[in-house]
């Protein structure tokens, strides 16, 4: 465990506990969707942290990058987990999307965005059937 | 790139990041928010850049900081501006 | 005293949350940062350039690296992996995109209804802004197609491209409030890169090795690094840059609604 693993890794860990706090503590629905693209981007950086190789290139070969195109081992980091997280992104948002219309259907049903009758203690049914 | 630089860059990126996304959580106006939102996308897209992945920086800049910023905005308008209890400050 | 109440309840979602944190962070100690973990499989004196057998590989990183140039003709490595090596996989993923953007069009249609009454007056955009995006939107979509075009030789590609299109109509979008892209011209351009997509992984079906989205063509043309290096992944990789950027556009076009 070196400070660069220490840096990255306590960073991001403490990212996605930023987020978990987030969803735990908020009640309102736009801000838990909010957190949970912050858990999602945390997820991400881990992912693409754990393939990363120290002093290797991007994996791009071959013309100006003056990496051989015939012998790529030992020169680049690891591209799968890159492609992964590339794919993992752009479903983040279509997700993100769906969720935001839930909410938005939510607000017109009850008129509120807060979560009043999913948190115990604090049920009040007058305002929860406005 | 030497080691030193490339960890105080990664250090500061860091704060930032989580600075950011604590101001996020704890904003009581939800299109402050979502700006400072994107903001946690873009310093992430560099840290992507700093792990040697340009492909998924690029993703990560273009959708985190444009298009969920202006979704959000675009839910937000719908519904309420301000987290409950938040409107008289 | 307002502040202090809001601390107190979110004091236990702190303590989870970094419990959490701290518990996840035990189990990455052992995980080292920066270790060439995927040459594990590596001969003991191997040398940068040396030929290896990936006959007896069984890490997909490493034989993905050995034998991409000759198996793909991609200079982009992580173009390589996701088209070629993993293009089934990509193909679920478009599919969860197209799912999504249909869910959100049709839980749309159920919310509408009760909107009408509240109509706000829409402000128009200012002078600067309107014939400022005029301006800059041919270019972002230049650059778009240019970015998916050669998402084989430079970073980039297909959903980067799309989805820099797609955040160039929402400049579009922000400075005409009125106007948008026709509703059927964004699923015609949809529809026909999907099933370009499928149309391109049959034509693999009827090529030498017949499997679904095989790339033989890949080095038929010209070398690494060159723009028809790759065989079939451009092609692909086009119609993925469609499909995502116009999907994004109707996705960003249904949240804003109408005018509002």
């Amino acid at each position: 465990m070196n400070g660069l693993a220490l840096v990255f890794y306590g960073g991001i860990l403490l990212l996605i506990a930023v987020g978990i706090w987030g969803i735990l503590s908020r009640r309102n629905l736009i801000k838990v969707i909010m957190a949970i693209t912050i858990i999602a981007t945390g997820v991400n950086l881990l992912l693409v942290s754990v393939g990363y190789i120290s002093g290797r290139a991007a994996p791009i070969v071959g013309g100006d990058t003056g990496i051989d195109a015939s012998s790529t081992t030992g020169s680049v980091v690891d591209p799968i987990p890159q492609a992964l997280v590339l794919t993992a992104i752009v479903i983040g948002l279509a997700t993100t999307a769906l969720a935001l219309v839930a909410a938005v259907g939510y607000y017109r049903k009850t008129g509120s965005l807060e979560l009043k009758s999913w948190s115990y203690g604090l049920t009040n049914e007058k305002e929860v059937k406005k | 790139m030497n080691e030193l630089v490339f960890i105080a860059l990664a250090t500061l990126m860091f704060i930032l990041m989580i600075a950011l996304a604590v101001m996020v959580i704890r904003s009581k106006d939800l299109i402050k928010a979502a700006i400072l939102l994107s903001g946690v996308s873009l310093i992430a897209s560099f840290v992507f850049v700093l792990l040697r992945a340009p492909d998924v920086a690029m993703a990560e800049a273009s959708i985190g900081s444009a298009l969920t910023a202006i979704i959000l905005v675009f839910a937000i308008k719908k519904t309420n501006r301000f987290e409950e209890g938040g409107e008289e400050k | 005293m307002m502040e202090r109440t809001t601390f107190h309840r979110s004091l236990p979602a702190i303590a989870l949350a970094l419990l959490f944190a701290a518990t996840l962070f035990v189990a990455f100690v052992e995980v080292d940062f920066g270790e060439p973990r995927i040459e594990e499989e590596l001969p003991v004196n191997y040398q940068p350039g040396e030929e290896i057998d990936t006959e007896n590989i069984t890490t997909p990183g490493l034989r993905y690296l050995a034998n991409s140039s000759e198996e793909t003709g991609s200079a982009n490595l992580v173009t390589a992996v996701v088209v070629n090596y993993r293009g089934f996989d990509t193909l679920g993923e478009v599919t969860i995109l197209f799912l999504a953007a249909t869910g959100v069009g049709a839980l749309l249609s159920f919310i509408k209804d009760d909107d009408e009454k509240k109509k706000k007056k829409i402000l128009p955009p200012s002078l600067i802004l309107n014939k400022g995006a005029r301006l800059v939107l041919p270019l972002i979509i230049l650059f778009g197609v240019y970015v998916f075009l050669h998402g084989h030789l430079s970073p980039g590609g297909g959903f980067q491209g799309g989805v820099i299109i797609a955040s160039g109509m929402l400049l579009f979008y922000i400075a005409e409030p009125t106007k948008g892209a026709s509703h059927k011209v964004i699923s015609i351009i949809e529809s026909t890169a999907g099933l370009a997509f499928i149309g391109l992984g049959i034509v693999g079906l009827m090529t030498a090795s017949k499997i679904f989205l095989a790339n033989d063509f890949a080095g038929d043309w010209g070398e690494v690094g060159m723009l028809v290096s790759a065989g079939l992944l451009p092609l692909i990789y086009i119609a993925i840059g469609f499909k995502v950027g116009s999907e994004m556009t109707g996705l960003v076009e249904k949240m804003r609604g109408d005018g509002s």
